[in-house]
């Protein structure tokens, strides 16, 4: 965990009292809506179809305890009882009102939580893998970087009033969790020969209406000067970025224009004049961030003990084990998903009496710590391998141990024409009835990891293109329709799905991924091969013919 | 439009020359950039102070073999929503080293006043009165700042290490 300083509460609750006054000014009618806009935008607060919505960061994934009862609070006080936690490591709460935010971000900021940046054309939440500090074999804790950087773009005065949104993930591991891919700026920590810390920059990748994989823009920044070549990529983006059409403000439709060589040229010649700069990171600056995150004292305790093995005759149990439990850095424990996607129920929901529940089940099982991710679950961290069966059991009376993580229930979904103004389609209902279809604990293993991913709109906010299916609404003569694409992938081989042909309507959804989830299952040339690997190996021919054929 | 200089409210003596209008042989004038880029050494040569108002657009390097001369450079925001004139400030005040007045115009908002302080403006030509005398209140909102510009002030990485190293002194 990260502990905040003096300093750093300080910002918070400047920025609060800056918030009440606006929210002020604006109930008085002394700001208009549109001046009003951009500055509740920059503190969470959107305004949606029925209520305004507030967005809250969980900077790079990490909770602690009091943090996640906190969050209870403010669905239980100022909301209706419960919260969605978001495909970027934040939480929105979806009806509350204008006049109590400022004593929702008060009370926030008591444990020093904030939503500053969560929206607005600026630095978002700087997000990394959900499973930092414990993930075996990552090069090292991203999080300190992400902190660093999360520092470094809190209220900059250069870059708050980008062209559009910018958003920055960091990877430490081979396997990435934290889709960098599909960031403005991914970068992906490694060490040079000399092991020392770094990382490969990428750029311009982004979702939204014209997709783009991030492209590699340097190899290897040090550690030490990776503020001042962010600092060079924004400058660039900010003085040059398209500023006519929203629709290709992104940083990668800059990117795409001028070509990589082009927009790597412009930034390294920015950068020479910046690199030796206030913003070099003193070892020491380093250090003293590092030292600010507080790790388990974990004890030496066996990876087979005799609790789990005795527990593992129960059927129920075991699958769980099997599907929800991961391997940790160190022996004795294990990293716990929970999944928040029960069958029926709206990815990524949790009431404030789940929020409180797994801040007590923390506490007793994993030092405190709560970890959020971007596939809208959350994790227990770090969990003695002996009281897993205890911590099952407990879950389960919760509904927070459906066995579905990474398979075909597992859906990425945003909110959809349920809540958001800009949505065309609904998205939670066809999660709903898929997580109905697919209720079946068999037949979802015998499938395999399977992402399914929804989004009510051309915004992509449930990441559609880089679903292994991927659905998107479309308004088509005032009715609901469906794209559906396959083979789209999020991690270190991301890449844009395809559309296997027309949109479907929306009753018919539901039976089309089941058509494509049966002919994968014939398809398949092994149980092993996974359904983007038969789409990859086959192409969308095979899928496109069992789908249609019918229709 | 009231005009903020060194936190107070004053009275702007500068005529904003328009893109057509004759430039005044007397008194302190501001011109626009393609005006100014068309004759600039006569311009300076003028017995009132020249400014210049520079588009958001253009590159303030080209101001560079004038800026020891100009007494205002006036940058612009069209929205409050679009940024680019902070870019255009800093690089002035920290890669240029322009020491004389430099202006914030356009849609200036109370809510902005302590980045634009921060990117290195001195002088606001604020929208509303009401924002305008609320400058000295509103720049005081603020005592932490994470990044460090030519502003000097001290940056809460910074304030750590003195932190730090004051306690292991002790």
């Amino acid at each position: 965990m990260y502990a905040y300083d003096e300093i750093d509460r300080t910002l918070i609750n400047e920025r609060v009292s800056e918030f009440r006054d606006q929210v002020k000014r604006r109930l008085a009618g002394e700001l208009t809506e549109d001046e009003f806009k951009m500055l509740r935008l920059m503190n969470g607060v959107y305004l949606q179809l029925h209520a305004y919505m507030f967005r809250v960061a969980i900077p790079y994934g990490t909770l602690s305890s009091p943090q996640l009862r906190k969050m209870a609070h403010v669905a239980r006080r100022y909301d209706r009882g419960y919260g969605h936690f978001t495909t970027r490591q934040n939480i929105q709460f979806n009806w509350i009102k204008l006049a109590d935010l400022p004593d929702a971000l008060e009370d926030l900021a008591s444990v020093g939580i904030h939503a500053m940046q969560t929206s607005g054309n600026c630095t978002r939440n700087v997000t990394t893998d959900q499973w930092a500090g414990v993930a075996p074999g990552e090069v090292e804790d991203p999080r300190i970087w992400a902190e660093l950087l999360r520092q470094y773009s809190t209220m900059h005065p250069e870059f708050s009033f980008l062209p559009r949104k910018f958003k920055i993930a960091i990877t430490a591991s081979a396997h990435d969790r934290a889709a960098i891919k599909v960031h403005d700026i991914g970068l992906r920590i490694h060490k040079n020969e000399a092991g020392e810390t770094g990382f490969e920059v990428l750029v311009g990748g982004g979702l939204g209406r014209t997709p783009f994989i991030g492209k590699v823009i340097k190899p290897f920044v040090h550690g030490r000067d990776i503020l001042s070549y962010v600092e060079s990529i924004l400058r660039v983006y900010n003085q040059y970025g398209r500023r006519d059409n929203i629709y290709k403000a992104r940083i990668k439709i800059l990117v795409h224009e001028l070509g990589i060589e082009k927009f790597a040229a412009e930034v390294e010649d920015e950068w020479l004049a910046t690199r030796e700069s206030a913003l070099t990171l003193d070892n020491e600056v380093v250090e003293d961030i590092r030292s600010r995150f507080s790790y388990p004292h974990y004890q030496k305790l066996s990876d087979t003990p005799d609790e789990l093995a005795a527990a593992s005759a129960d059927p129920h149990f075991a699958r769980w084990l099997k599907n929800s439990v991961a391997p940790h850095q160190r022996t004795g424990y294990a990293i716990v998903t929970l999944s928040l996607k029960p069958v029926g129920g709206p990815p990524g929901d949790a009431t404030a009496d789940q929020m409180d529940a797994v801040a007590d089940l923390a506490d007793k099982y994993s030092f405190g710590e709560i970890r959020v991710g971007h596939e809208q679950n959350l994790a227990l961290p770090s969990v003695a391998r002996r009281d897993l069966p205890a911590l099952w059991r407990q879950l389960d009376k919760l509904g927070l141990a459906t066995p579905n993580v990474n398979l075909v229930t597992d859906i990425i979904a945003c909110p959809g024409l349920d809540y958001c103004s800009l949505a065309n389609t609904r998205s939670i209902p066809i999660a709903q009835e898929l997580t109905r279809r697919f209720a079946n604990n068999d037949l979802a293993e015998l499938i395999g990891r399977l992402h399914i991913n929804i989004s009510g709109c051309i915004n992509a906010c449930g990441h559609h293109h880089v679903g292994h299916i991927g659905i998107l609404g479309v308004e088509k003569n005032g009715e609901e329709f469906f794209q559906i694409t396959i083979g789209g992938r999020a991690d270190e081989h991301a890449v844009v799905g395809t559309l296997i042909g027309p949109a479907v309507p929306f009753a018919e959804v539901a039976d089309v991924i089941e058509d494509i989830v049966e002919a994968y299952l014939a398809l398949r040339a092994r149980p092993d091969e996974l359904f983007v690997q038969t789409v990859e190996r086959l192409g969308v021919e095979p899928f496109k013919e069992r789908v249609y054929a019918t229709r | 439009m009231p005009l903020v200089k060194q936190g107070k409210i004053v009275a702007d003596g500068y005529i904003h020359v328009a893109d057509d209008a004759e430039i005044p042989v007397d008194g302190a004038a501001l011109v626009p950039a393609a005006r100014f880029l068309s004759d600039p050494e006569a311009l300076l040569k003028r017995s009132s102070p020249t400014g210049v108002i520079w588009p958001n657009n253009r590159d303030p390097e080209e101001l560079v073999p004038y800026l020891d001369r100009l007494a205002v450079v006036a940058l612009v925001f069209p929205s409050f929503r679009d940024g680019r004139a902070y870019s255009q400030a800093r690089l002035l005040r920290e890669r240029y080293k322009y020491k004389g007045e430099l202006r914030a115009t356009g849609q200036v908002l109370r809510d902005q006043f302590v980045i634009m302080l921060r990117a290195g403006f001195d002088s606001f030509e604020v929208k509303k009165d009401a924002d305008a005398e609320a400058f000295a209140a509103t720049v005081k909102r603020y005592t932490v700042f994470y990044q460090p510009t030519g502003d000097g002030r001290i940056t809460a990485l910074h304030q750590r290490m003195q932190l730090r190293h004051a306690e292991n002194a002790r």
